[in-house]
């Protein structure tokens, strides 16, 4: 297990190997609200940077999940389809959305760590 | 995640209940003009449900009361001569049987504009004392308060009176647990049948109460006096049935018992029957056709609007959102969705919007273009969930 990696978006990456898995942060779930819909990618598709890759919504509101890597999706988190709500209970477990096959492990070096994004956090007030 | 944050340059206005809600620990959200609790710790979907299982309480101070009364109130003319005439001044202005109230009944009703669109939907009391006789009790909405007093003072000017109520404070009590609740606090409120208010003392207090809502469910307006509503409201939160709701969940639940939203599903550019708000407009006063807007919305009756505000319920789980544009089966456009999002007692995503006339009929099936994806939805009838109003068998 690599340690876990952190976007502005308040998206989270956890590297193993060449795959990434993404999810969105706790700060982020709780900016949402309940989730009660999640629109996941398909297997196989390939992702840009900044592309689409998912959505979340909210009782409130929509918003978008932007891949925080580029890659190509080996694997979503079907479960989320019944269960969205595990976003907001365990955002950094349960509550993960996709995994992508790395195509430009370089990109990682973009993203914060831990105590970036804890910092990153607090600037927002 | 993308986040925005509005740049707000005018002060927020607070209700006096603003310090109990940061107290209660809600998220406060800027809205039509207010700084507003939007939900609380408990959530949008646990408000939701707790309000249709037990009791909400919903601070609505942010709406527009005002009091009405006839050119030459309290000179001498009472009871039904003295309603009369300020009913009579109110109806040049909205479409609905306002002479025909009777004491301490409330009417939903519009303000139209000369084209038959709607400026605002209200609510309109006639007060049930003999001695208020002559006086009406309006309350309108947030956003377009300012702009609806001084349409009806400039429009009825020296027939009537408009007197706005900026001091007192609103909240809303709803849920099937209201009339219970009530009872432990102001016994003679629980007696209120649907859509009746009466004044009544709250130690020592001046309240107007209503048995109305917008949620679907039974329960209670209650209107205090600025400095008496934290004191009361703390009373009604004291009871382990009610619980604080925001506007979150104030919305979904509207939205689930097919009610409109001032400024998205009804506006100045649809009229009361596109709008499907036609039974505000009963016989009489399509006869008299004196109203604002008579002739276009006259004409609608009798021949049809070309479009129509409709229940839409997606076939999938994908809400779709205020925007959302509606397609027919070949994929052509036929309207947008003013309203829509999950509904937590529907259990999924419902929608409210309008389509053309052709597409208007319950069970037509649609699509919901929701990120380029047409997704399949049908045409039902609203509510979404079963009303509750609270009925008084009158035999």
């Amino acid at each position: 297990m690599s340690d876990i990696l952190y976007t502005d978006q308040h998206e989270w990456v956890q590297v193993d190997g060449d795959v990434a898995t993404i999810g969105i942060t706790d700060y982020a779930q709780e900016q949402l609200g309940d989730v009660v819909y999640v629109e996941l990618p398909a297997i196989g598709k390939k992702l840009a940077l900044g592309d689409e890759a998912a959505v979340v919504e909210s009782v409130k509101a929509a918003s978008e999940v932007y891949a925080p890597v580029s890659g190509t999706v080996v694997e979503v988190n079907d479960d989320l389809e019944g269960a969205p709500g595990s976003i907001n209970e365990d955002a950094m477990g349960s509550g993960w959305f996709l995994k992508l096959e790395l195509s430009d492990e370089s990109e990682l070096d973009n993203l914060m760590d831990e105590a970036a994004y804890k910092s990153f956090l607090a600037s927002l007030g | 995640m993308a986040d925005t944050h509005a740049l707000d340059t005018i002060p927020l206005k607070v209700t006096p209940l603003h310090a109990l809600h940061v107290e209660l620990g809600a998220k406060m959200v800027p809205f039509a003009g207010y700084d507003m609790p939007v939900q609380y710790p408990a959530g949008v979907l646990a408000e939701h449900l707790h309000t249709r299982e037990k009791a909400g309480l919903f601070d609505v101070s942010h709406m527009g009361q005002a009091f009405l009364r006839f050119a030459g109130y309290g000179e001498g003319l009472s009871g039904d001569a003295a309603h009369e005439r300020v009913a009579a001044a109110l109806e040049t202005i909205v479409p609905g049987d306002i002479r025909g109230l009777k004491p301490g009944q409330i009417r939903y009703t519009l303000l139209l504009n000369d084209e038959g669109g709607i400026l605002d939907d209200l609510m309109v009391t006639r007060p049930l004392s003999a001695d208020l006789q002559g006086m009406l009790v309006l309350v309108v909405n947030a956003a377009t308060k300012e702009a609806d007093f001084a349409h009806i003072a400039a429009k009825l000017a020296g027939s009537a009176t408009l007197e706005r109520a900026d001091d007192r404070a609103l909240i809303a009590l709803q849920g099937p647990a209201a009339e219970a609740v009530m009872r432990t606090l102001v016994p003679g409120a629980a007696g209120l049948g649907f859509m009746e208010m009466d004044w009544f003392d709250i130690g020592g207090v001046s309240a107007m109460i209503s048995r109305s809502g917008y949620t679907g469910e039974d329960g209670f307006e209650i209107s205090l006096p600025d400095e008496a509503v934290e004191a009361f409201a703390r009373r009604l939160l004291a009871h382990p049935d009610v619980k604080p709701v925001g506007l979150g969940a104030r919305d979904s639940l509207r939205l689930e018992a097919g009610l409109c939203l001032y400024g998205h599903d009804i506006d100045e550019t649809t009229t009361p029957i596109e709008g499907a708000l036609g039974w505000v407009i009963p016989g009489r006063r399509r006869e008299e056709a004196n109203f604002p807007g008579a002739g276009v919305i006259l004409r609608q009756i009798a021949h049809g609007a070309a479009r129509k505000r409709v229940g839409i319920l997606p076939e999938g789980k994908a809400p779709a959102r205020e925007g959302t544009r509606i397609v027919d089966v070949a994929g052509k456009e036929i309207g947008a969705v003013t309203s829509g999002g999950f509904g937590p007692t529907a259990g999924g995503p419902i929608a409210m919007g309008y389509v053309d006339a052709d597409h208007a009929a319950t069970g037509t099936e649609i699509a919901l273009m929701v990120r380029g994806v047409a997704r399949p939805a049908r045409v039902v009838p609203m509510p979404f969930i079963e009303k509750r109003f609270h009925r008084t068998d009158k035999k």
